[in-house]
């Protein structure tokens, strides 16, 4: 989700987000309830060619399913084990054609949009959520991710610079203690851009 | 132009006093701050736009108390920070230039179209769709800027916006903030940048060490140095 949006102006990137998203659900559910080699096959020929109409490189499509990988060996081979490979090969083909269909998604969706639609989503539960603070919290999230990488990569740097070997402790506070500070900072911009007025 | 006033500003972090006895009716379009590190000059930067309460005294703009209307005065006043990174929050930078008008109330056409003209307005057309962490620091201090005068405030603060960049994205930034039309408090340790500006205050221990033109009030800076 992080920075995954492709710019586009294909069919599918200019579709709105809420029809995008309930046509996911739908597909996703029907995959995972008939569970049919039919409806594998159908749904993994389906989810290229919304790729080519998307025009979502192929490169960026192995590059969504491909940290599965570890999850669908463990899977498979657990499942084979069990229950025999055809039903490994369909439980980890769902998976991956879920999680293919998915990043689609992503790739075609911009952050924003995403954002619109769970804030109007929520919009009949405002009695009790605030929709634009969760839609906030949710960006939020989002940003703190890559940020994180940051922080943790400048103190394993630091700590390698200064000659020290492993330890948690000098990986685990200044890293918090700069996590915290980022937090704050980012707080104040965020009052300041008037976004909680 | 808005009327920045602090009143008897005092302001302390438990027991440790940064600012005391400041009055100050600031109306020009030029406004620099300048003073030491740990002079006080950052914290009376943020109470303009209400991030820094006082703790006795009151701050207002435009007759609104930072205090009372916080939301009335952060519509008019933008504020910049020296590190662009806390300030951006979306994964591009078209979007992260919209995040600013999401409460606005105008209308999508209307977001995108102002969207459109800030970032063309920057030089970040070309870069609307890439991720800001892509960006030079100078790019990024760029968008930090779009992301505030998107909402077009009358009065932008920046606070050592030029800190952290290299002297050709330093230049940029400076030439930039100089041609804006909206009210400019710059707080800078970059002196070259207050050229032209209408005054400039020196903040040293907490006070006003000088309130002056920009020639008069940085000799008396320079002096406050040593």
């Amino acid at each position: 989700m992080i920075g995954a949006y492709r710019p586009g102006s294909s069919l599918l990137h200019r579709m709105p987000a809420g029809p995008k998203l309930l046509g996911l659900v739908v597909a996703l559910v029907a995959i995972a309830v008939t569970r049919s080699w039919w409806t594998l096959g159908v749904a993994t020929a389906a989810t290229l060619a919304l790729y080519a109409v998307a025009r979502i490189p192929w490169s960026a499509l192995w590059q969504q399913v491909r940290p599965l990988r570890w999850v669908v060996l463990f899977i498979g081979v657990l499942q084979w084990i069990t229950t025999g490979w055809q039903a490994a090969l369909m439980v980890t083909g769902t998976l991956v054609v879920s999680v293919a269909l998915a990043a689609l998604f992503t790739l075609t969706t911009r952050v924003t949009a995403m954002l619109d639609l769970t804030v109007k989503l929520l919009h009949p539960l405002r009695r009790f959520v605030d929709p634009d603070r969760v839609g906030l919290v949710l960006a939020m999230t989002i940003r703190a991710v890559p940020l994180m990488v940051s922080i943790v990569q400048d103190v394993q740097q630091a700590r390698t610079a200064r000659g020290v070997g492993f330890s948690l402790r000098a990986m685990a506070v200044p890293a918090v203690v700069r996590a915290l500070r980022q937090a704050d900072a980012m707080g104040d911009a965020l009052i300041a851009r008037g976004v909680d007025d | 132009m808005p009327e920045i006033r602090f009143a008897g500003v005092r302001h302390a972090y438990g027991e440790r006093v940064v600012l005391e006895s400041i009055d100050l009716q600031l109306t020009e379009r030029r406004i620099g701050i300048v003073g030491g590190n740990g002079s006080g000059k950052s914290t009376l930067a943020r109470m303009i736009n209400g991030l820094v309460m006082p703790t006795g005294g009151t701050v207002s703009v435009d007759g609104l108390d930072t205090h009372r209307d916080g939301k009335g005065v952060r519509a008019r006043v933008g504020f910049v920070f020296t590190d662009p990174d806390n300030q951006i929050v979306m994964p591009t930078v078209q979007e992260d230039v919209a995040f600013s008008l999401r409460r606005s109330g105008l209308s999508k056409d209307e977001r995108r179209a102002r969207v459109q003209d800030t970032l063309q307005r920057f030089g970040l057309g070309e870069h609307a769709d890439h991720p800001p962490h892509l960006l030079s620091g100078g790019q990024k201090q760029l968008l930090a800027l779009a992301a505030v005068l998107v909402r077009r405030p009358r009065l932008l603060v920046a606070d050592e916006p030029t800190t952290l960049l290299d002297l050709r994205n330093a230049r940029m930034v400076g030439e930039l903030l100089a041609g804006l039309d909206e009210q400019l408090v710059l707080v800078t340790h970059h002196l070259e940048l207050l050229h032209g500006f209408d005054r400039v205050v020196v903040i040293d221990g907490g006070r006003v060490a000088a309130d002056d033109a920009p020639a008069p009030a940085l000799a008396a800076y320079r002096a406050l140095l040593g």
